[in-house]
């Protein structure tokens, strides 16, 4: 695992970009070689696939360019793979800037592609996926295939998604990968606060503070707040087990626990993709890669 | 008869005088984090401008989110309440009051007499109150009181997300990047306020005639995308920051014509 070098000051919003290979794995030029590129409004992912298996990976802020930041997520992805471009049979695009992944074979919603991924990752007993991603919050049913059979998300709203979490750890000082641990270092969890709104959240936090809250305390109340607005999500769809958090917030470790509570279920395990697991973060990246796979199979049959 | 109407508001503390049906003084204070002492501060600052003191005055009433904080204040007014009343006493062909604070935004449906009979909130997204003109602000550089008059030299707006102020704020600095025009993002964060508000109306039926009042009605790039978004006049006062105090003062008039009865 290669790390990006940080800059000097601190931004207490900045996750960290990284890539993987799995290296025990090699490729030849029959393969079917896929990949999956999701542009998402925070995050850009690409996952390459090789025969349907994951091969490699490459997860980098999205800039402020689409097409571009396309380009980086799979470049990362195939850095030190020796793949070239030419190399792969069919691409995917996905997320919020799936129509401008220039490379892309074709364009699928990011719900079909994390309903795909969340059954690779977790297997097929996996029939609601709770998917959190930069800007919206996706409550999604799929059946043992991991096909989509209804959804809901949250309107525009950052409340919950990872970039109010980014504004959260600017605002109190707190590095972002560990907002989760920090919030769960109360000794007693504050009631929710009644305002999820982030950009009043800027005001109010400050206020708390200055009532004596400690940054735990004000961060559990809104971390509380969040996990509901989600609760009440993956409600309205319906829930059936067995539900896992796709997206950056699957690594939230508050986020995660507080939705268990609420819902009164455990999620399946987030793999320990900091070893050698599948990053949930990723699972729209590879439900894309599979679904280009199948999509490529299906053209040559004709 | 002189009466006194409070309006604690998120952002900011309104106080006006009221004697025989005539407006005698106001004043307004940023609320800060003590807004109780704030109000107490408005009201003396309204009494002296009107050269009388606490003892002169007959009932006060207090309105807005933090009217339960008053300490000096005889009874309290609902803000869509407070609307109403003010609404008809500016234009009394007022049916529609549509109200624009810093941190809320709310439409009432009133009689002739000034009678609430329905209404409509936007609370706790700041999407749709002034916060987010100020947020806007902040990201294109420019003074919140230039945002209005950069908007009029726009012929089109941007796109931009204009649902939450968070992702708003980041699809301005993408804009910034690409070098796109300030005036034409300025439209758009008025258009989608005023997107934001015209649903809110539209779910009341819109009833002419419409008043708009709360802080944001001295913005005229609001109100210029507001009128387009309505695609009917509006009604403004003078002084519509000063409304809800003024809905406050009027109920303490009332009360103290009743009591009187």
């Amino acid at each position: 695992m290669s790390e990006r070098p940080q800059k000097e000051d601190i931004e207490y919003w900045r996750w960290q970009e990284y890539h993987r290979i799995f290296s025990d794995k090699k490729w030849k030029n029959k393969d079917l070689i896929t990949a999956g590129v999701d542009v998402g409004s925070v995050g850009s992912k690409a996952a390459i696939m090789i025969d349907g298996e994951v091969y490699s990976w490459g997860i980098m802020r999205t800039g402020s360019n689409s097409p571009e930041s396309a380009k980086k997520a799979l470049d990362w992805a195939m850095e030190g793979t020796g793949l070239r471009l030419d190399d792969f049979k069919y691409i995917v695009g996905t997320g919020y800037g799936r129509v401008n992944v220039p490379m892309a074979n074709k364009a699928i919603t990011e719900i079909a592609c994390h309903a795909k991924g969340a059954n690779y990752i977790w297997g097929p007993s996996v029939r609601t996926v709770l998917d959190v991603g930069g800007q919206d919050i996706k409550a999604i049913r799929c059946d043992e295939t991991g096909r989509v059979t209804s959804f809901l998300m949250n309107d525009k709203c950052a409340a919950g998604t990872g970039r109010g979490m980014e504004v959260f750890a600017d605002l109190l000082k707190i590095p972002i990968e560990d907002i989760g641990s920090v919030s769960l270092s109360v000794d007693e969890e504050p009631p929710p606060v009644s305002c999820t709104c982030v950009a009043f959240a800027k005001t109010e936090a400050v206020g708390l503070l200055r009532k004596g809250w400690s940054k735990e305390k004000v961060l559990a109340a809104y971390t509380r707040a969040m996990a509901v607005r989600m609760g009440n999500l993956v409600n309205r769809v319906g829930l059936e087990r067995e539900l896992v958090i796709t997206g950056g917030q699957s690594k939230n470790i508050g986020i995660v626990s507080r939705i268990e509570t609420i819902l009164g279920v455990k999620c399946l395990p987030t793999p320990n993709w900091r070893d050698k697991g599948l990053d949930p973060m990723v699972a729209g990246a590879i439900g894309a890669g599979l679904l280009a796979k199948a999509l490529y199979e299906k053209e040559r049959k004709r | 008869m002189i009466t006194a109407g409070l309006d604690l508001g998120t952002q900011s503390v309104k106080a006006v005088i009221l004697k025989d049906g005539e407006v005698i003084s106001r004043s307004q204070a940023f609320s800060g984090f003590d807004p109780a002492r704030a109000a107490e501060q408005t009201l003396d600052e309204a009494l002296k401008k009107a050269k009388m003191t606490l003892n002169d005055l007959d009932h006060i009433t207090a309105t807005g989110s933090g009217m339960a904080l008053a300490t000096n204040s005889n009874s309290t007014i609902s803000m869509m309440g407070a609307d109403a009343r003010a609404g008809v006493y500016l234009f009394p062909k007022a049916r529609t009051i549509i109200d624009v604070g810093a941190e809320e935004a709310r439409a009432v449906k009133c009689d002739e007499k000034g009678i609430m009979i329905e209404f409509v909130l936007n609370e706790r997204c700041a999407a749709g109150a002034g916060t987010f003109i100020e947020a806007m602000a902040r990201a294109l550089e420019v003074k919140l009181e230039e945002m209005g008059p950069l908007s009029l030299k726009a012929e089109r707006a941007s796109p931009i997300n204009a649902s939450c102020v968070i992702f708003g704020e980041s699809d301005v600095v993408t804009l910034i990047h690409r070098q796109e025009s300030k005036p034409e993002i300025a439209r758009a964060v008025f258009d989608a306020m005023a997107d934001r508000i015209s649903s809110m109306v539209h779910r009341l039926g819109v009833n002419p005639e419409v008043v708009l009042i709360g802080g944001v009605a001295k913005d005229v790039g609001f109100v210029a995308s507001l009128k387009r978004k309505l695609g009917i006049d509006i009604s403004i006062p003078e002084y519509p920051e000063f409304a809800g105090a003024l809905g406050a003062a009027l109920t303490a008039a009332g009360k103290v014509q009743r009591s009187k009865k």
